[in-house]
């Protein structure tokens, strides 16, 4: 194999696992809040109303804003909100970061010299 | 936050002036990464970095269980900073963190700077800072491993630090700042440890079938180059 055919199977296989990741093994990913928002919810329990979760006691994350973007079409790793849909938005999470990530590093990157 | 799936810090947690403040940290430390990270992106290198963010985007996805009732995902600055180097290694991680704010809804825009500066900013400097530290005293694929667990560890921990300076600087007062460090860095210890994992994990598989494409590694065992058009 030549350089640059090792070079790209090496990218595409590391873009592969990327995908596999988002788009399958994300269903596996445990839903209890992260480190961050434990801790931000200490003092606060989470309860289930007919208008969805609220938080009674007093904790942090009763200062939390909702998002500028909750009703955006991709929020909170679903699509449109739709159940089982964590892989199909992860997808879309590898594909976005690696164009914008990608374009950008190749923007950036040191030409060789002409 | 009510029904969401968060990963990062919300906006309302810090009041206005404290996240413009990290607004402004982020942009400097931005600006001066872009600056250097040029030196470190070439034809080879900026694909690879291209897809560095995207598996970090794709790793957060991943939360683990730490506690009962208590998870943690990868924040990823030691795994990008291992792999393409620190400066290209905090673009990484930020781009992932504009994406997820901007597209997915998560972490608050202007929260923004301050994730940006504890998870792209000081956690990968810190990871990165324990890994050159450690090389030295690494030999082999194992010594990679290692070094690449215990960055990644300290990465996170540094990181839940970050959180509580701002905390400290423009939290709700009503809060015991010791109860929220106490927490907040105790299960980042715990968080730090699956963050070790995955890290050593991922190092060491690119490492396996392409280290000369681990930026840890450049300048240890690698051939001399020649270079045409130098006079030696």
């Amino acid at each position: 194999m030549n350089t640059k055919t090792r070079n790209l199977s090496f990218l595409l296989g590391f873009l592969l696992v990327a995908l596999v990741l988002a788009g399958a093994v994300s269903y596996l990913a445990d839903s209890n809040p992260d480190g961050l928002d434990h801790a931000t919810l200490q003092g606060c329990e989470v309860v289930e109303t007919a208008e969805g979760e609220q938080l009674q006691g007093s904790c942090i994350a009763q200062n939390a804003k909702n998002h500028q973007f909750a009703g955006s079409p991709l929020a909170d790793y679903a699509i449109g909100g739709g159940e089982n849909t964590t892989g199909v938005a992860g997808v879309i999470g590898v594909v976005v970061t690696v164009v914008v990530a990608g374009g950008f590093f190749w923007m950036l990157r040191r030409r060789p010299k002409a | 936050m009510t029904g969401s799936v968060a990963m990062h810090m919300s906006d309302g947690l810090l009041n206005t002036t404290t996240s413009l403040l990290f607004i402004g940290v982020a942009v400097v430390g931005l600006a001066v990464a872009a600056a250097k990270a040029r030196a470190d992106l070439d034809d080879r290198t900026a694909p690879l970095a291209g897809l560095v963010a995207a598996f970090v985007f794709a790793t957060q996805m991943l939360n683990f269980p730490v506690l009962p009732g208590v998870s943690g995902h990868l924040l990823g600055g030691a795994l990008a900073a291992i792999l393409v180097g620190p400066w290209v290694g905090a673009l990484c991680v930020s781009i992932v963190l504009v994406v997820q704010a901007l597209v997915f809804a998560d972490g608050g825009v202007t929260a923004l700077g301050a994730n940006i500066t504890n998870m792209a900013l000081i956690g990968t400097a810190a990871g990165f800072l324990v890994a050159t530290l450690l090389k030295r005293f690494a030999t082999g694929k194992a010594g990679l491993v290692v070094v690449a667990f215990v960055a990644a560890l300290v990465n996170t921990v540094v990181a839940s630090l970050g959180f509580v300076l701002e905390f400290a600087i423009g939290g709700d007062p009503a809060f015991s700042l010791g109860a929220v460090s106490a927490t907040v860095v105790g299960v980042h210890c715990l968080i730090g440890l699956g963050e070790g994992v995955i890290t050593a994990l991922t190092v060491g598989a690119v490492a396996a079938v392409r280290p000369d494409l681990v930026y840890l590694l450049r300048g240890t065992s690698r051939p001399l180059e020649l270079r045409e058009g130098t006079p030696a």
